[in-house]
């Protein structure tokens, strides 16, 4: 698929025009104005952008802060500092104190690729997920950010918005349009379902095409909104289609994934099911491409492990095939 | 305008109102409310230019509790000043209660929740920074325990507050010197806390966080410097006003029985006499 530009590209454009729209919209970083793509931004409206240091914490209660004062902030950093060192103040002075600041988590996942473990967040969906109060949104593609980026601002609630720094595909969608909290249908299909979220959707959509050469058409979703979850999305893609996966730029612990299985669990629905995610290991040194690859999250694992879950549930002929 | 005479009469009456609050609910910081009561009975009676008709204004001075812990103290004061009536303070730590044993901004009068130590600074700095984007001329105030300093998240606040030169925010230690293990010094040395906010950019004062015209003379200097956040090093004693409770690291979170209770308001009584 054809590339256009990294998320983060959009985010800081969609902020600038928002900036430019709202005097009182405001951009808080911890020495990641760089990172985040803000140059254009601290170039056209300099005095919309406090910078607080390497100070993660401090980011987050100065955005409180300001978010008690008025502003509509965006408090950005990346995300593995942003949700790991300053998740106290997340919780209490954002969502326990109802302030509405959009927390934007930059170069999330495995985005930082050979900079090791420190610099990934795989944990942000399952700590923030277990968090009141908070919207969890990690858009797919360009139209998904720069929507998504508008609907943060508009909301009255914290929001969590995460992006990777690669640059994306367009995504097709089946119908138009984008609502916090409701999946974006990228592809219609009925033998399986992908629900993925994030710079997962890409792959999903990848592995989507390759299935449909052997004539396994599968339903794409994006649920760019982790929390809330739509549920009816996802229930219908259990009930109308042969199975699910769930794939996801983050721990199998606690994310998207866990999130499906337990609705489904809830609502006494039974469906093949399979969470791909990084599993609870070390996760192996490589850039984000081939760290996905290595744990399935590319086009063709994607498809390996829609054959296999397909196979054992006896719809298709068992395959040699690369293991899920 | 209180006297120092009528703010000494307020402080021991405040006292008595805390003592049976704490009685009642059966929970509470006792020994930290002791302490920065004085400070908080300076604030919303001579300092502070909030009050429940103005809470809502973006032109009220703001006051952020960091020891959130000390909310007794703080409930006793907002009910004495009218923010709600001093009844409802009987559903103190109850079942279903938004009277709870850390300020809420469920309760009319708090401005932010607190309780989770090392929070409200930055908080406070970014109220202060707003207020100078905005050109507006309100105060912040924010109330430290000492013990909280040890928290990293306050020197980073520490930093952003001098780097942004608000000289509209005040920062008030309640300089104890005890926390719920010990001494303070004991614990991790906190001395000498006056240089270290100097060199973090703070224009600092000492004074007795336990007396009324000590008080009122500092926090209505501030700003100290222009252009430098003020640091208001406030030497307390925990406990403060009850003999028995004073100084006495037990009594962080000690409830009196019923002897120490009647000890403490026999006090109380003999002190309110003294001051009227």
């Amino acid at each position: 698929m054809e590339l256009a530009q990294a998320n983060l590209e959009v985010f800081s454009a969609a902020l600038l025009e928002l900036a430019r729209e709202n005097p009182d919209l405001l951009v808080v970083t911890s020495d990641s104005r760089g990172s985040a793509k803000l140059a254009s931004f601290v170039k056209a409206v300099p005095g919309q952008i406090v910078e607080v240091g390497i100070a993660e914490q401090n980011l987050v209660g100065v955005a409180a802060g300001l978010a008690a004062a008025g502003k509509n902030v965006f408090a950005v950093s990346p995300a593995c500092f942003l949700t790991a060192r300053s998740l106290e103040q997340i919780k209490n002075d954002l969502c326990y104190s109802d302030r509405p600041v959009k927390a934007v988590g930059i170069s999330a996942g495995v985005s930082y690729g050979a900079l090791g473990t420190t610099h990934h967040s795989l944990h942000d969906y399952a700590v923030l997920r277990a968090i009141h109060n908070i919207t969890i949104v990690a858009p797919a593609d360009n139209f998904e950010t720069r929507e998504g980026v508008r609907a943060a601002a508009r909301s009255t609630a914290p929001v969590y918005l995460r992006f990777g720094k690669k640059r994306m595909p367009h995504l097709p969608r089946v119908a138009p349009g984008f609502e916090l909290g409701k999946a974006s249908l990228v592809r219609e299909g009925t033998d399986l379902s992908f629900l993925a979220c994030g710079e997962t959707v890409a792959p999903a959509y990848e592995a989507a095409e390759l299935l449909a050469k052997g004539r396994i058409h599968c339903r794409v979703l994006s649920l760019h909104t982790i929390k809330p979850l739509d549920e009816k999305a996802v229930l219908k893609a259990a009930t109308e289609t042969g199975g699910i996966i769930t794939v996801e730029e983050h721990s199998v612990n606690g994310g998207l994934g866990e999130a499906c299985a337990g609705l489904l669990l809830q609502e006494g629905i039974q469906a093949r099911f399979k969470i791909v995610g990084f599993p609870d290991e070390h996760t192996v040194t490589g850039n984000q491409e081939e760290i996905f690859r290595h744990y399935g999250i590319d086009g063709p694992g994607l498809a390996a492990t829609a054959r296999n879950l397909l196979a054992r549930a006896g719809r298709i002929p068992t395959l040699q095939s690369k293991p899920d | 305008m209180l006297t120092k005479r009528d703010l000494e009469l307020k402080s021991v009456q405040y006292r008595k109102a805390l003592l049976r609050l704490i009685r009642a609910c059966g929970a509470g910081h006792t020994g930290g409310d002791l302490s920065c009561l004085d400070i908080l009975n300076v604030l919303y009676n001579r300092i502070l230019r909030v009050s429940p008709e103005t809470f809502q204004s973006p032109d009220r001075d703001r006051y952020i509790q960091s020891k959130g812990h000390c909310a007794e103290a703080l409930f006793v004061v907002l009910a004495d000043r009218g923010f709600f009536p001093e009844k409802d303070l009987e559903t103190l730590n109850r079942y279903g209660s938004h009277y709870l044993g850390h300020p809420t901004r469920d309760v009319y009068g708090v401005e932010q929740n607190t309780g989770a130590l090392g929070h409200g600074l930055a908080v406070a700095v970014g109220l202060a920074l707003a207020a100078k984007m905005d050109r507006k001329d309100y105060r912040v105030f924010c109330l430290l325990g000492d013990g909280e300093l040890t928290e990293g998240s306050n020197w980073e606040a520490a930093m952003t507050a001098a780097h942004y030169r608000l000289d509209n925010l005040v920062a008030i230690v309640d300089r104890n010197g005890l926390q719920i293990t010990g001494s303070t010094e004991d614990v991790c040395q906190l001395s000498p806390l006056d240089e270290k906010f100097e060199a973090f950019g703070f224009a600092v004062r000492r004074c007795d966080g336990n007396d009324m015209g000590e008080l009122v003379r500092v926090l209505e200097a501030v700003p100290f410097r222009p252009g430098k956040p003020s640091l208001v090093l406030a030497k307390t004693r925990k406990g403060k006003g009850i003999s028995f409770m004073e100084n006495v690291a037990k009594w962080h979170h000690g409830v009196p029985n019923d002897d120490e209770f009647s000890r403490a308001m026999a006090e109380l009584e003999a002190a309110e006499a003294a001051v009227a």
